[in-house]
């Protein structure tokens, strides 16, 4: 991204008639995506907006009319969305800090120079590249489960090493649900972190550093005046990009508990008030309030993507 | 010498830290190639004698249900879609650096907005238009449906690289009169091509990874590969093999893209911000 173009011309000097064909020819190739985005992604939300003040349900069809704004009563007393609100506030800050802390440890260890370096990048970028819902069976049965699942295997291999009668075999899921949906989802998203970061830390300025280290930094001055300062942008890229997709999760609260015990997030809530219950009044009042509460959210991390696009990002 | 000596843990710490990561995966291909009751020991059988039974039970052995057409719908859908976006995109991105429109910067944020909502809110009219039409469990709709989901990606992506086309060679072809064609092909193309690479795996994976959409919207003609896997696990019976070989199978194409294409899948994540 760079200054360059948001400083070039728009629309040259054109009068009169020739001028509004050419800025037509300009806009020409950009209106099929434009369109195409208008009508698959915005119109339903006008839709749903419209059915968030029906009384609809699929199961009673015959009472069907006008609700005006019962169902957003509905949906404000209801605690089971108050809860799944929570749950996805905990689930995303969660995941996106723990794996950008991790993320940028790694990232610190692979901007080292060690034998087998591009190995272990290839080693830690594999979690990110197993497709979400397997990854979340895996977690599920083979890591997470009480009888013969992996981490449990693990502890009984070695109490075995130092003749431990009675290894602990804890119920992963039943006991830590939140915990264990967000490890799953930890352990994909530092890779994602950490590729962000790492290139961060490969575009780093090396004379500055170098120049740091001549006039005695310690490691950590350098790290901390230099280094972070440098690596902000970048953070806030993987914080942002990050949040976008975990607030939208489905895959892992869907697989490893079934929204229960607590975890259910909204995407769950929703999904589940559509097409188990069949509330369609009630699941639409419920998805609009999610849609403001994103478009809050959205414009304050709008500000920050726009601060990347005018700040060039770039090795 | 003395700096060399002090980094050396860290080479340690980054392997120790490389085989945690990798550890379930692996412990994924290898439970994979065991057989049931060795899949199911506490404490684990590393050892045990490879089979191929689970991935036998995967491809319909035992329960007849094939797996290929769930894998044919996916790759289908994640291919054509990602075209597409691709034919959608590329123009679009051109709108907005090359010969950029006014305001080219609100119609990028627009797109990226469209990410932020949560896709859940607009299921349901999505959904009651599919059946309404006709267009439940069909593999057509569910392409349509990625390419929306994919395409500001693609903007924002394909903008960054388009951008990266200096003024002065395109000042310089057009002084040299080199038509539109000639422009593109001789110097958008070449800094174009690793951005259409870049896009197109990034493409490629969020569709084939897909759960939501094609759980809603198709059931046993359109499923694709994820849905398919949530339907095999079952309540009885010992699953661990089965499940591991089917997880194998339907991570290996992402798996290979993205290993095989590595700085790619850093540029297509970052949105190009990082090149």
């Amino acid at each position: 991204m760079t200054a360059q173009t948001l400083e070039r011309p728009v629309a040259g000097v054109v009068r009169g008639g020739p001028k509004r064909a050419a800025e037509w020819a300009r806009r020409a190739p950009l209106l099929p995506a434009l369109v195409f985005t208008i009508i698959i992604t915005q119109l339903p939300f006008v839709v749903t907006l419209i059915i968030s003040f029906l009384r609809w349900n699929a199961l009673d069809p015959t009472n069907r009319g006008f609700a005006g704004l019962g169902n957003y009563t509905a949906v404000a007393t209801d605690s089971a969305l108050r809860s799944s609100v929570v749950s996805t506030v905990i689930l995303t800050v969660s995941v996106v800090v723990v794996s950008l802390l991790l993320g940028l440890g790694l990232a610190l260890l692979l901007d080292q120079k060690f034998r087998g370096r591009g190995f272990v990048r290839t080693m830690l970028i594999a979690p990110f590249l197993v497709v979400p819902v397997a990854a979340a069976l895996l977690w599920k049965h083979v890591l997470y489960n009480p009888e013969y699942g992996l981490l449990n295997g693990a502890l009984s291999w070695i109490w075995g090493l130092f003749g431990g009668a009675n290894p602990p075999q804890p119920d992963w899921i039943s006991t830590m649900p939140k915990i264990a949906v967000e490890a799953a989802l930890v352990w994909q998203w530092t890779p994602f972190m950490m590729l962000i970061l790492l290139a961060g830390l490969q575009s780093r300025p090396g004379d500055a550093i170098e120049a740091a280290r001549m006039d005695g930094a310690t490691p950590w001055q350098v790290f901390r005046y230099l280094t972070l300062p440098h690596l902000r942008q970048y953070l806030e890229l993987g914080g942002l990009l990050g949040s976008i997709y975990i607030v939208q999760n489905f895959d892992a609260v869907f697989t490893i508990t079934s929204g229960g015990l607590g975890t259910a997030n909204l995407p769950y809530t929703i999904y589940q008030t559509f097409f188990q219950a069949h509330d369609y009044g009630q699941a639409s009042a419920a998805g609009v309030i999610v849609v403001i509460a994103s478009i809050i959210i959205a414009t304050f991390a709008l500000r920050v993507v726009s601060s990347l696009l005018r700040n060039e990002v770039k090795r | 010498m003395r700096a060399r000596k002090a980094w050396r843990p860290w080479g340690v710490f980054a392997w120790l830290a490389g085989i945690l990561f990798a550890l379930p995966v692996l412990w994924m291909v290898l439970t994979s190639f065991h057989s049931e009751s060795d899949a199911a020991t506490n404490p684990p059988s590393l050892l045990a004698p490879l089979t191929l039974s689970g991935y036998q039970e995967f491809f319909g052995a035992g329960s007849g249900a094939s797996p290929w057409p769930p894998l044919i719908n996916s790759a289908s859908a994640s291919i054509g879609s990602t075209v597409i976006v691709l034919l959608l995109a590329i123009p679009a991105a051109y709108a907005l650096s090359i010969k950029p429109v006014r305001k080219w910067s609100d119609v990028l944020f627009f797109f990226l907005s469209t990410k932020m909502l949560p896709v859940v809110a607009g299921t349901l009219p999505i959904y009651l238009f599919a059946q309404f039409s006709g267009l439940l469990d069909n593999i057509s709709f569910l392409t349509i449906l990625y390419t929306s989901m994919n395409l500001p990606i693609a903007v924002w992506l394909m903008r960054s690289f388009l951008a990266e086309v200096p003024v002065e060679m395109l000042e310089a072809a057009a002084l040299d009169g080199a038509g539109l064609i000639t422009t593109l092909r001789r110097v958008v193309a070449p800094v174009a091509m690793p951005g259409i690479a870049a896009t197109s795996l990034i493409c490629f994976i969020f569709s084939w990874n897909e759960l939501l959409f094609a759980r809603v919207l198709t059931g046993v003609v359109a499923g694709t590969a994820p849905v398919f896997l949530t339907s095999f696990v079952t309540s009885q019976g010992l699953f661990l093999a089965k499940v591991c070989a089917a997880a194998t199978v339907i991570s290996l194409p992402v798996l290979a893209a993205g290993f095989a294409a590595q700085d790619k899948l850093v540029q297509g994540l970052s949105l190009g911000a990082v090149k």
